[in-house]
């Protein structure tokens, strides 16, 4: 069960307005507008082609959008849109404020270095230049998301799917971002599996009071994790709302559907 | 039609058209004005593989004038084929005097060491790169390493460093061994040893760097801080060697390992041969030196003056 979130009266920490994107002439999604508040889950829900990816590529500025806008409370207060960062700020920010666990881990990780070496790249990147002090802070990450100490020096080849997808979040967690982006992060994991990285995920969102936006077509992983959710078909968001009442009392035709298709979701 | 009937071949000074060297000197221009930073540059094809210092080469040919005195190293080393023949085609195509002596030297072309006798003002050293881009290994794009390089984002290479540690207890690059310059770019100081890091930085003498296959030039101009990257707990060290070089008994100078049997012995002498010579011809003895005179080390001369 998840803890009903609380509309407050701050500023959102991410905002979009009128989100579009076309491929080409295709479209990818259509007039999204959305507003996450610091610790909030979001569920971004559909079937497959329903532009849930795109949309989250769009919010974490891979893809400009087509029309529309996406703005981020930078950590000073000042809300900011995120088009008019520069190259340098962009990147900054996706490696210290924001993190983004992908669907398959060889797109989030390097695949060559050890996992210490991949916790600690970030914090390298942002100036850490002691050894030790890297090295104590990716034991600390590994511990948290339990992978074994003794596994530090070895690379994510040899890593389970399960391990792989628990150390891409330990590698983002490690600059305490305030956003986590995640692409179906259970996918392709069996179901024992799926649990145990969603109790993790769900007690990690907790501990630090994270803001995710979670893509999945799982919709229990919604329900699970997730505060509000938005079901998306075609491009358009044809529902959002609190996940529980969303998921016990779909309105639009879609999400009945979708929610009858599933087995006691 | 005999083959004294054909014209002589003849070259342009130093092999190139002066369309060419002109385009490599405006390269090398904004090399200097940019210390560290690779400019790329319409290399042309040399008569000699890729691999073997086409981009010294060009940059050599580029800066070479009818007065000056060329010096060629490989390995350190005066006289082996890389060298020789580098040396020869300038005496072939441009006609300027050659040495060995690097005191003597206006320009040096290297392939992998800084001589040990300290250059000085006026000199430039020519290195041979066949990698100049130093996250080349980490990053394959070359659009991303760009961009890495614009905005100064090399916390990657710390990662590497970072491997090295954890796998072995120590930073294991030992050639190649990366230097910020000038607190901007990162760079690549072609695969000389880490021995000779220190030598890069605040010199007197010009340092150019050429890379044929790859096209780039860049440079370290005088007295320009090129400080090697570390951990504040892992800090950079030079390789240290046990022993005096056999031959000259120099000490804290680079030594390259000498096989002499199969079973197992060794004798490490300088790397740099000019600096061991003269060594050698001011007087001074390592345990191995066969009397100085003597044109070739005779392996029986060698093992009867062995210490024992």
């Amino acid at each position: 069960m998840s803890t009903p979130f609380e509309p407050n009266e701050e500023q959102p920490l991410l905002q979009a307005e009128g989100l579009t994107h076309y491929y080409g002439r295709r479209l990818g999604c259509r007039g999204i507008d959305l507003e996450l508040h610091e610790g909030e889950v979001l569920a971004i829900v559909g079937e497959s082609g329903s532009g849930k990816s795109t949309l989250l590529k769009l919010l974490s500025t891979e893809l400009p959008p087509t029309s529309g806008q996406v703005s981020y409370r930078m950590r000073d207060g000042a809300m900011r849109d995120l088009a008019t960062l520069s190259e340098a700020e962009r990147r900054l920010l996706l490696r210290t404020d924001w993190g983004f666990v992908r669907q398959h881990a060889e797109e989030g990780l390097r695949m060559t270095v050890s996992a210490g070496g991949n916790v600690g790249e970030r914090l390298m990147a942002v100036g850490w230049r002691h050894f030790g002090e890297i090295r104590d802070e990716a034991g600390d990450w590994l511990d948290r998301v339990e992978i074994a100490r003794t596994r530090m020096d070895d690379d994510p080849r040899t890593f389970s799917g399960g391990m792989r997808q628990r150390l891409q979040i330990a590698r983002n967690l490690v600059t305490r971002p305030r956003l986590v982006f995640m692409d179906e992060p259970t996918g392709g994991l069996d179901v024992s599996v799926q649990a145990r990285l969603l109790d993790l995920i769900r007690s990690l969102v907790a501990e630090f009071g994270l803001a995710a936006v979670i893509v999945t077509h799982d919709l229990s992983v919604a329900r699970l994790l997730s505060h509000r959710i938005m079901v998306m078909k075609e491009g358009e968001v044809i529902e959002a709302g609190l996940t529980d009442q969303v998921l016990d009392d779909p309105h639009a035709p879609y999400t009945q559907l979708l929610v009858s298709s599933v087995l006691a979701a | 039609m005999s083959p004294s009937a054909l014209p002589a071949i003849t070259y342009n000074f130093a092999y190139l058209d002066e369309q060419t060297k002109r385009m490599i000197r405006r390269a090398i221009l904004k090399a200097i004005a940019i210390p560290g930073y690779q400019v790329p540059f319409a290399g042309r094809e040399m008569p000699m593989p890729y691999g073997w210092g086409t981009g010294g080469v060009q940059v050599t040919a580029a800066i070479l004038g009818a007065d000056d005195v060329l010096k060629v190293i490989d390995q350190g080393s005066d006289d082996t084929t890389n060298a020789v023949a580098i040396r020869s085609f300038f005496e072939t195509t441009a006609g300027v005097a050659t040495t060995t002596k690097t005191s003597a030297a206006t320009i040096i072309q290297t392939r992998h060491r800084v001589p040990e006798t300290p250059l000085v003002a006026g000199q430039i050293l020519v290195y041979q790169v066949p990698i100049p881009e130093p996250l080349r290994y980490l990053e394959p794009r070359e659009a991303e390493t760009r961009r890495l390089h614009a905005l100064a984002d090399y916390g990657l290479m710390h990662v590497k460093l970072y491997e090295d540690i954890a796998r072995h207890g120590h930073i294991a690059t030992t050639y190649g061994y990366p230097v910020e310059v000038e607190g901007r770019y990162l760079m690549d100081p072609s695969p000389v040893p880490k021995f000779d890091n220190p030598k890069l930085s605040e010199s007197p003498a010009l340092q150019l760097f050429g890379a044929g296959r790859e096209k780039r030039i860049y440079a370290l101009p005088p007295h320009t801080r090129a400080v090697p990257l570390d951990f504040e707990d892992h800090p950079f060290e030079v390789q240290r060697f046990a022993e005096p070089c056999a031959l000259c008994g120099a000490q804290g100078v680079y030594l390259d390992e000498v096989i002499l049997d199969d079973a197992g012995r060794r004798m490490f002498v300088c790397s740099d041969t000019d600096f061991c010579s003269g060594r050698r011809a001011a007087g001074h003895r390592g345990v191995m030196a066969a009397p100085y005179e003597e044109p070739a080390a005779d392996p029986a001369a060698a093992k009867a003056g062995d210490a024992p």
